[in-house]
Formats: structure tokens, sequence, C-alpha cells
């Protein structure tokens, strides 16, 4: 899988959340990846910082793979910078 | 039962030091830590003791570190050491017999404000669901029972500058009462934070020797005008002192007494007669089963405040009868590191007892006359140390002494 959205849900998890890049794939949960609930609202709060769509607290409960997350957010008309992130 | 303590692990993250032997080379060679502090830049006391090289994504990985405050990385690193030297091993201990009590005055203050920042630029939903589990005091003994497995009572004391020492007396308790078999010990603190440094400097708490921060923190010198704030953890590992000789642990010293006061006089400035301090030291004394001549050096709180350090001079005058033993405030060299000093105090007091080396208290250029005591300066003095008296005095008017001795 690659896209846009796919990257920069790829970049915030390995620069924000310390998931080694080894660990990333698209069938990978955020459960695989050491991510609690705790983690998952911060990464819908990270996503809406970054791509402009929000996410809400039922919607975060219920990701699971990083495939149906970015199906999710490009739904929402997520959009990614050209350039690197500037947070 | 024997109520004889035994400290046999020693983990300390200070503005000396990262690491017991680097924190206590720092501490010896009498040259103060005091600092600009770039993250303080635009607060009137722009100076700290901070622990410079400290980066918690190194020491603990990216995905460990972003959850936890600064306080709780600076406690969790000297738990790692001290445990690792007590060659107790936490994969296979009993946990339900091993608590953790470490003390605290602050908390997560570092995020308090950065997650304040966001709440007023960007709204609530912003903020992260971190906060609370990062800036709770109690979550560094929180964090230390989940990685070393350690299911015992598990709190945090909060007496500000006491702290440390305050939890180190309640470890001794919950040994001596037979709760737990093993406690894991000590203070942390990460405070030096745009806001709280302010509000210290408000309170003239602070030296005003902006121009010159490393002769700042010049603790019982006549030309103290306040405290150098400073961040560190540090940790002790006590056992019952049977308990550490029949598993054949090597003994660094031992936990002799301790006693605990209330000045009940006003919520910062110390009682100019010392009253609640007396209490403190003559408790201690007496759990000690030993009196003032036993002491052979007190590592003093010295914060290097004006009041302070007179009325700490004037208390132990008068509980020493004038005949003091060599006195020293590592202070002069960490700065004050609030609720962690009482912790890495009594650590530094354990490494004088096991090197026969008293360091001495930096920046001692011209001692105040109204001061008399035996003050080490200049260069460590060698010295036959067996019993060393720590004192430790907070806002509030807590007070926590605690006597260590050689094993």
């Amino acid at each position: 899988m690659s896209s846009a959205v796919y990257d920069k849900v790829k970049e915030l998890l390995i620069e924000k959340f310390g998931v080694a890049e080894d660990e990333i794939s698209p069938e990978a949960t955020f459960s695989d990846l050491d991510l609690d609930s705790l983690d998952l609202v911060e990464f819908a709060l990270a996503a809406e910082e970054e791509m402009g769509v929000r996410i809400s607290d039922e919607e975060a409960e219920q990701l699971d793979t990083l495939n149906d997350t970015v199906k999710l957010l490009e739904q929402k008309g997520a959009t990614v910078e050209g350039e690197a992130s500037h947070q | 039962m024997t109520t004889d303590i035994a400290i046999t692990g020693l983990g300390l993250v200070t503005p000396a030091g990262i690491g017991v032997d680097a924190s206590w080379q720092g501490v010896l060679s009498g040259r103060s830590a005091g600092a600009k502090d770039p993250n303080l830049e635009g607060i009137p006391i722009d100076i700290s003791c901070r622990v410079a090289d400290f980066d918690g994504t190194e020491q603990l990985g990216r995905k460990a570190a972003r959850r936890l405050d600064r306080f709780v990385q600076l406690g969790l690193v000297a738990a790692r050491e001290a445990i690792a030297d007590s060659g107790l091993d936490p994969q296979t201990w009993d946990g339900a017999r091993v608590g953790a009590v470490m003390g605290c005055g602050m908390g997560g203050a570092g995020t308090w404000e950065t997650q304040h920042t966001t709440l007023l630029e960007k709204g609530p939903e912003r903020v992260s669901p971190l906060l609370i589990p990062m800036l709770i005091p109690n979550m560094v003994a929180g964090h230390i029972a989940i990685e070393f497995n350690a299911n015992g009572p598990n709190l945090v004391t909060a007496t500000a500058c006491t702290s440390g020492a305050t939890a180190i007396g309640v470890a001794r308790d919950l040994l001596r009462t037979g709760a737990c078999d093993v406690v894991i010990t000590g203070g942390t603190e990460a405070g030096l934070t745009p806001l709280s440094i302010a509000a210290f400097g408000q309170m003239h708490a602070l030296s005003g020797r902006v121009d010159d921060p490393a002769a700042a923190s010049r603790p019982f010198d006549a030309d103290r005008d306040g405290f150098v704030a400073a961040e560190a953890g540090g940790v002790l590992i006590l056992e019952r002192a049977d308990d550490a000789a029949a598993r054949g642990a090597t003994v660094r010293a031992r936990l002799l007494g301790y006693g605990a006061s209330a000045d009940a006089y006003h919520i910062t400035a110390p009682d100019p007669d010392g009253v609640g301090v007396g209490l403190a030291i003559t408790a201690a004394l007496d759990s000690a089963g030993i009196t003032p001549r036993d002491v052979d050096h007190i590592n003093a709180h010295g914060t290097s405040t004006p009041l302070n350090d007179a009325a700490e001079g004037r208390v132990i005058n008068r509980i020493f009868d004038g005949d003091t033993p060599p006195v020293t405030s590592t202070k002069g060299v960490t700065g004050h590191s609030l609720g962690a000093a009482g912790a890495i105090e009594a650590a530094f007091a354990v490494l004088t007892i096991q090197h026969g080396r008293i360091p001495p208290t930096a920046n001692l250029d011209k001692q105040d006359p109204e001061i008399d005591l035996d003050v080490v300066s200049g260069a460590p003095r060698d010295a036959t140390v067996d019993v060393v008296m720590s004192n430790s005095f907070g806002f509030g008017g807590q007070n926590g002494v605690l006597v260590l001795a050689s094993a």
C-alpha cells in the first residue's frame, strides 16, 4: 500500500509514537504496535493536526489495522502537504 | 526479626553526573552545576542545575519516553541502576514482597505547562489523554512497579524538599513492620519549567546571581542569596540486614535512624528557633540509638538561602552542644533538587561512608560569621566516617532526618 496518507500515518507512528519502521505494515493493528487506547486518542489528535480531519473518539476506538485507518482518513478527505510536517 | 536496614543498591541521575560514579566524582570536584538554562529564557531567574546530558528518548527509547514526564524518566533510570547494583533479579523475586516508595514535590510540572498552552491555543479537544497519567506524582512509583514486577505497597510521598527523605523513612517502616522484604525508594524531581521557576523567583527563594550561575549556589557563604533549582533522580534499595546477609548481598551501608516532624510555624519560612528541626534530629538519633557524639559528619540541608542556612546552623549547634562534626552541603554542586534532594543526599552520605571522603561545599569563599560550623570546603576531606546524619526540610514546615551508618 502506498499513498500520501499511508506515508503520513507511517511517519507519525515512527516520529511521534516511536514505533520501529519494520513493524509497520498495512495489515499491522495498533495493538500489534503496542499502542493502547490512550495512544489511539493521541493518534487521532495527531491526525487532526497533520491532516485536517477529525476522528471521533468512537471512531478511534474502532480503529484496527493501518489499512482501515488510512481508508477512514481518506474517506474523510485527509490532505497531506507535499513537504514534511512542520509540527 | 532484626530491624537493621541494609542499603544494597544505589542509582543516581543528578546535575553532577548520570550514574552513581559520575555523580560522586562530580560532587567531589566541588564544581557547581549551575548554568544558564535555555528553557528559562525570558524568566528573570534564568539559571538552574539541569542534568544537562540526560535525554529520556536516548535512555528509555522513544516509545516509552514520550509517555513519561521527565520526573518519571529520571526516577526510572535511577531505579534501573539501583536494582542492577543490588544484584536482585526482578524476573525471579516475589513481587508481592517488593514495595516502591518515591518522593516527589511537584509531579509532572512540564507536562502541565505544555498541555495548558495547548488548551489555551488549540482548545480542550487537543489536550492529550496522557496528561493525567504523565503529571500525577504517584506515577513514578507506578512505573517502577510496572517495569520491575513490584506488586507490594506503592506510593509517592509529597513533603516538598523533604519528600525524598520522607520516602526513605516510610520505606524503612515497611521493612520494619514486615510488610515488604525489599523496597525501591528515593526521590525524583523535574520542575525546571518557566512557570515554576517564575513562581520560586516571586518568593525570593532563588539566587539572583544570573550573571555568574556557577557561583550562585553557595551554602553557608556570607554572600549567599538563595537556592538554585535543580532536577534529579535518586534511588536506594533497602532490605532487612538479615535478608541481605542471607543472600550474600554487598551492603553499601545501613539506614540506622529516621526522624520526622513539622515546624507548625509558617508555610515557607523556617522557624528561627528550629524547634521542629530539633525534634526531627532528636527523633532520628533516638531511633538510631545513638547520641550526637556518635555522628561523624552531617550532610546538611544547606540550600544556600539566607534563612535556611542560618537557622540550620543554629539548630545543629544547639543539638550538638557546640561540638559539631564536619558539615557539608552537596547542594553547592547539585543545586536544590527539591523532592529528589533528600534521596540523592542520602546516597551521597552512603558514598561518603564507603569512600571515607567528605565532599566539599562548593563556592564557600567566605563562611558566614554567624554560622558556627566546620563546613568542608575547597577539596574533599578524607576522614573515617561511620555515621552520617542527612537533613531535609521542606516548605510546609516538614522535616525529615536520616541517619546512615557503615555496613
